[in-house]
């Protein structure tokens, strides 16, 4: 029993989030939402080199993983910095097609795995009757139909999303059936599962961030004479943040660790509330500025109000975590 | 889990032949390679793990084994009164008669030596078991913690034995008519006598003292200083003695939870005195923040809490109300987050390291959560939800006391935008 990172694990937190902020990500991000992917590209072969992509890929398709707790080490940064792109979508796909590979199926895997490992080819996932996020920036555009696993041919006109830097696009029908069969119904829950870990750790990250630049900025502004931070009523905000996130984190490893449906969802509920919570936060001790576009705060707001409902609603992933949390004493 | 220990993966060319670099060198725009996800692989401690030791798993197994065949049938009655209190009394002699009462105290004082894993582990199966609460809760996981880092040996020998055994129990004096959150204020005092100190003032809200035998509390040996919290005295002193006066007060249900103490030119002797006279603010302090913090609510009280309401949400839940579903869910997945939370914590105790302001951050979780578990229960129950004596109404009533004692939720999130976000001090 020891539920803490370990000094590896903490470094490589450390290293990704040093890359991360000398590579001025924001600006990447504002490309990305203009439809310029140059920038966020360039950024995924970093996150790629630094074997982000690989930890949700077995060795045997020349991935690293699969190492679910590193994932959610590495996906807190990646929502620290505000990063664009399909990055949870990738890393489902790797899980969906890994699963696949498990059960037998593993020519999909054969060919598709090492390209998102190396960070070659992006790869974005629909979930069932919902929107491809990015897919006019990825290269590879899987989607489930029932118990059918295909490669889609293209996707109707991008839509906006509130999160300016991401792009929904419904795939189109057609396209080369990679697998089918009850093994893609299993594939697609596995997926599930470890989109929705790494959307409750992207989530955290996010709601960090809102919380470092709040607080930030409430010590330096100042109103009556003196920082805004120095009133109760801002502070008490600002604890509520910090406790929301800091009591979503243990869920998001504990979920990391069993990886079981409902630890996963519970994550994913709470990380998702504690992150839009922190940003409603962030908005109101912000003032008028940060309700502008151009104030980067902007970048990670919109963020955690899209995570809020990415890869299943509050209420889905609470009846989920209440499904399997209860009945037996949940006592691991 | 981790996959093979030891192997150096070949990911991506990219990482794998650079040689690794101090991560303290901030790399310009790739990830610094030696601390990538193949570094993280790696390891040479032991990487995260909620799995159970055999040794852990045993005393676990021995803990359900012994409550399994001693806990009460029916529940006791009320703690928070006359008979309950004397019923509550009588079931922690028990359990110190098989060592149960005390497991994280050294073997020599009656406990077992457990650490705080195991003292969770406890916990976890006691409260499963619906086992009575704890009279003897506020010396055990208050006045303990201070004697085995300031008292004396001869206090320990003296104070904890029949603490472990329920035959004394403490209240606790900590707050007066003017000093609540803004405790160093406190205008009791404590002159100096021959061979002792003489008490005098009024202390409230003192939780148990209604029926128990001693308390603690901090006193005013020196007035006059510059700063509040300087002049204070630690003292343990009796119930019964002479010059003191016990008022119980009615809780909202009107049950004597809590008591005012009139203190007139009541003698304590000198071995009554933890630590230097006058150094009684840090005595109460330092350990107000490490294992105390720990300590006080266990999740495994929660988590069984948790488990009872999803089971009532089950036998009687109407499945088309989603917004009550939704708060059953939050306080199941809530009683999980503060276990999890608290075996960080444990562990990190674990490794050597205090637990400071970030008991703070608990607080303000676990009283809360108790509030919205036992209301969400209340709001299930519906008409019987109103009934007084239900096990659901009793532990309503308890939690609703929890956002004010142990220093006010506000304080705490005081002592969390301070202390942790490094906010500046203002006005309160």
């Amino acid at each position: 029993m020891r539920f803490l990172l370990d000094a590896e694990q903490r470094a490589f937190a450390a290293s990704l989030d040093a890359m991360l902020t000398s590579a001025d990500t924001p600006s990447a991000v504002r490309a990305w939402a203009r439809g310029d992917h140059g920038p966020g590209r360039a950024l995924w072969s970093r996150l790629a080199d630094a074997g982000v992509f690989a930890l949700a890929v077995p060795e045997a398709y020349e991935g690293v993983g699969p190492l679910p707790v590193e994932l959610a080490v590495a996906f807190i940064e990646l929502g620290r910095h505000a990063v664009p792109g399909p990055v949870v979508e990738t890393v489902a796909a790797a899980a969906l097609l890994s699963e696949l590979g498990e059960l037998g199926a593993s020519g999909p895997a054969k060919r598709l795995l090492p390209g998102l490992a190396s960070g070659e080819s992006v790869a974005t996932l629909a979930p069932a009757d919902g929107y491809a996020l990015d897919a006019d920036a990825a290269t590879v555009l899987l989607v489930v139909d029932g118990d059918g696993l295909r490669l889609a041919p293209g996707h109707d006109p991008v839509r906006a999303s509130v999160d300016r830097a991401r792009r929904l696009a419904r795939p189109e029908a057609g396209g080369e059936l990679l697998a089918a069969g009850p093994q893609v119904t299993r594939a697609a829950s596995r997926a599930l599962a470890w989109a929705r870990l790494a959307t409750a750790a992207q989530a955290l990250g996010v709601g960090l961030a809102l919380l470092d630049r709040t607080v930030a900025y409430v010590k330096q502004r100042t109103q009556f004479g003196v920082p805004v931070g120095s009133f109760q009523a801002v502070k008490h905000r600002l604890a509520d943040a910090m406790i929301a996130l800091e009591f979503a984190r243990p869920l998001l490893f504990g979920a990391a660790l069993s990886m079981a449906p409902a630890d996963v969802a519970a994550a994913k509920a709470t990380a998702g509330e504690a992150a839009y919570t922190t940003a409603r936060t962030a908005l109101q001790l912000h003032g008028a500025i940060g309700y502008t576009a151009e104030y980067d705060l902007s970048l990670w707001f919109t963020k955690a109000r899209a995570l809020r409902t990415a890869w299943g609603t509050p209420a889905e992933c609470r009846a989920e975590a209440l499904a399997g949390l209860s009945g037996a004493r949940p006592r691991s | 889990m981790l996959g093979k220990l030891g192997v150096t993966p070949k990911p991506h060319a990219a990482a794998a032949h650079r040689s690794p670099k101090p991560h303290a060198e901030a790399p310009e725009a790739t990830a610094d390679p030696g601390h990538t996800a193949s570094g993280a692989h790696r390891r040479k401690v032991p990487s995260m793990d909620l799995t159970r030791s055999p040794a852990d798993e045993a005393f676990r197994a021995e803990a359900r084994g012994w409550l399994d065949t001693h806990v009460p049938a029916t529940a006791l009655p009320s703690l928070e009164t006359a008979e309950g209190f004397a019923a509550h009394r009588a079931w922690e002699a028990e359990l110190a008669a098989d060592r149960w009462s005390v497991v994280s105290w050294p073997t020599a004082y009656g406990g077992r030596d457990a650490d705080l894993v195991r003292w969770l582990a406890f916990e976890e199966e006691y409260h499963a078991v619906g086992a009575p609460g704890r009279v003897g809760q506020n010396g055990i996981s208050l006045l303990a913690p201070t004697l085995f880092d300031h008292g004396t040996p001869e206090q320990r020998e003296r104070v904890l034995p029949p603490m472990a055994t329920g035959e004394v129990v403490w209240a606790q004096a900590w707050s007066e008519p003017e000093a609540g959150s803004d405790l160093a204020s406190l205008t009791s005092r404590a002159v100096r006598a021959d061979g002792g100190w003489r008490l005098s003032g009024q202390k409230t809200w003192s939780s148990r003292a209604a029926f128990a035998d001693r308390a603690f509390g901090l006193f005013r040996s020196e007035p006059g200083l510059p700063r509040p919290h300087q002049g204070l005295t630690y003292l343990m002193f009796d119930l019964s003695a002479p010059g003191v006066t016990v008022r119980p007060i009615g809780r909202l249900d009107g049950k004597p939870a809590f008591a005012e103490l009139f203190l007139d030119e009541v003698f304590v002797p000198d071995e009554d005195v933890i630590g230097e006279p006058g150094q009684g603010w840090r005595v109460a302090m330092s350990t107000a923040g490490n294992e105390r913090g720990l300590t006080l609510r266990s999740p495994g009280r929660f988590l069984a809490a948790a488990d009872r309401l999803a089971a009532l949400w089950h036998a009687h839940g109407d499945p088309f109300d989603s917004a009550l579903r939704d708060r059953v869910a939050d306080a199941v997945i809530g009683a999980r987050a503060y276990q999890l939370f608290t075996y960080a914590n444990a562990s990190r105790f674990l490794e050597g390291e205090g637990i400071g302001p970030e008991s703070s951050l608990n607080k303000v979780f676990w009283s809360e959560l108790d509030i919205a578990l036992h209301e969400t229960a209340l709001d299930l129950l519906g008409a019987e939800g109103e009934l007084a004596d239900t096990e659901w109404s009793e532990g309503h009533v308890f939690s609703l006391a929890g956002p004010v004692y142990a220093g006010t939720n506000e304080i705490q999130r005081d002592i969390i935008a301070e202390r942790l976000l490094g906010l500046p001090k203002g006005r309160r």
